[in-house]
């Protein structure tokens, strides 16, 4: 109930806004909500849409698991920490921007080059969070798995894994809204379509309606994901956590 | 089956960079099916001695030979559960194995029966005691090792578990090494008493009690903790190591 009235909050606040900001600048709820229904009856903004999701779950998969295992090689293995810790300064601080063109005038105006740009950008925070985790671990755990002869796998399951799970979340939950917001700029650069290049279409074109259209259609698409996959995830992740008052 | 115990020093650096001696020279031997009790006041060195003996430190001058690839139960002293699993799940993961009525007698033992699908940070420290004393002995091990398995309780509640313990511990032929800072519980539970001094650890005296556990009367207690009052307090602490 909370959130429908501050969903009315936000309608009405733009309705009133364009009022002030003429139709031209900021055009009314119901033109936009037009523009969104011709573009899903033709099909275009669930394909660009579906594009862009792919995009999304490719490179936020392919730098979870990476960074994942990276930093919690980095969090046990000194030597590793040492070595890598320069790399993760440096790509923890490189623009996105540098990265993106980069990619595409080194591995040219393709797939690999968007995914694996928007990849990289998430890596490195993905590597600190899981190299905090990883320190994190308890030793009296780790001896008790020591002394009952756990079998690695198991230990890894039910005694590691449940002590990162909660940066893993973090990691996710960070990783997700950088990756929605980098995609949109790859696929603006250098890709033929996608809610990026749509955006871009109507920027050049000045047509706002057609922008706000996909921008929100886009930003639905992200809240619905984040309500019913990744809330729920994380609700499941701490139910043994007694709850707090 | 036989453990053999031989540490002749045990030394850590503080964070300091100080050199600490947390034991001087501890050598002893159990059989299987004897209970051995560690006593000695708090902060001797006993913990760090079963980190030992249950291979968790290498870095020790000495030599302990344990029965090659024993199943080893610990209970620790805070009972390092797994948080996120519920009771039964606690003990099952280390157990796959465990025979159902065995387990089952052995929730029925310890009281757990009722709380088998709550989880850790729901239980009081007794309770969660008696699940570290269920895992432990789920394994059926082969060497099992209490560590102040009865501190921080209240008389009554300690006095229900060590009855509990001493249940459990009947009719197995297991080399047992319990250590506490209470002589009273070490004479009702133990075969055979090392007293420790001070820190840096060492044994003082070597006391078998001969009579079963479950014979010993008040009387023989009694006179049992009154010689081991006499030794401690007997013997001049020796802190000249610092």
């Amino acid at each position: 109930m909370p959130r429908l009235l501050s969903f009315a909050v936000l309608l009405a606040t733009w309705w009133i806004g364009s009022l002030f900001a003429g139709d031209a600048k900021l055009p009314p709820p119901p033109t936009v909500l037009t523009v969104m229904i011709a573009e899903a009856r033709s099909g275009d903004l669930f394909f660009h849409l579906g594009v862009t999701l792919a995009r999304v779950t490719l490179a936020f998969t392919l730098a979870m698991s990476l960074g994942a295992a990276i930093g919690y090689l980095m969090g046990r293995v000194r030597l590793a920490d040492r070595l890598g810790d320069p790399w993760l300064i440096l790509l923890l601080n490189l623009p996105a921007l540098v990265v993106i063109v980069l990619a595409y005038i080194w591995a040219g105006l393709t797939e690999v080059a968007a995914i694996a740009a928007i990849a990289i950008n998430k890596l490195p925070t993905a590597v600190v969070t899981l190299r905090e985790g990883t320190r994190a671990l308890e030793a009296a755990l780790d001896e008790m798995a020591t002394v009952f002869a756990l079998p690695r796998w198991k230990k890894f399951r039910h005694v590691i894994l449940p002590q990162l799970s909660p940066y893993i979340a973090a990691a996710a939950r960070s990783g997700l809204s950088l990756v929605w917001k980098i995609v949109l700029v790859a696929e603006l650069l250098g890709r033929p379509n996608g809610i990026g290049f749509e955006i871009g279409v109507a920027f050049q074109l000045f047509d706002i309606p057609l922008l706000l259209a996909y921008s929100l259609s886009f930003a639905a698409v992200v809240l619905l994901i984040e309500t019913l996959l990744v809330q729920p995830f994380e609700a499941r992740l701490s139910r043994w956590r007694p709850r707090a008052a | 089956m036989r453990l053999e115990v031989d540490i002749a020093s045990k030394t850590f650096k503080s964070a300091a960079g100080e050199q600490h001696d947390v034991i001087a020279g501890v050598a002893f031997t159990l059989d299987a099916g004897e209970v051995g009790v560690l006593v000695g006041p708090s902060g001797c060195g006993k913990s760090t001695m079963l980190r030992i003996l249950a291979g968790l430190d290498h870095d020790f001058q000495g030599r302990v030979s344990r029965p090659a690839g024993a199943r080893i139960g610990f209970v620790f002293q805070e009972p390092r559960l797994l948080p996120w699993r519920s009771v039964e799940e606690n003990v099952r993961l280390v157990a796959p194995l465990a025979n159902e009525a065995k387990l089952s007698a052995l929730f029925e033992i310890l009281e757990l029966k009722a709380h088998l699908n709550h989880f850790p940070g729901e239980l009081s420290l007794g309770l969660a005691r008696r699940v570290a004393l269920a895992r432990a002995f789920a394994i059926e091990p082969e060497f099992l090792i209490l560590d102040e398995p009865l501190a921080s309780l209240d008389v009554a509640l300690a006095a229900r578990l060590r009855d509990e313990i001493a249940m459990l511990m009947g009719g197995r032929s297991v080399i047992t090494l319990l250590v506490t800072h209470d002589v009273d519980d070490a004479v009702r539970l133990g075969d055979r008493l090392f007293l420790l001094s001070p820190r840096p650890a060492q044994i003082l005296a070597d006391l078998p009690i001969r009579t079963p556990r479950g014979e010993r009367g008040d009387a023989e207690i009694a006179a049992i903790k009154l010689d081991i009052m006499r030794r401690i307090n007997g013997t001049p602490a020796k802190r000249d190591a610092s």
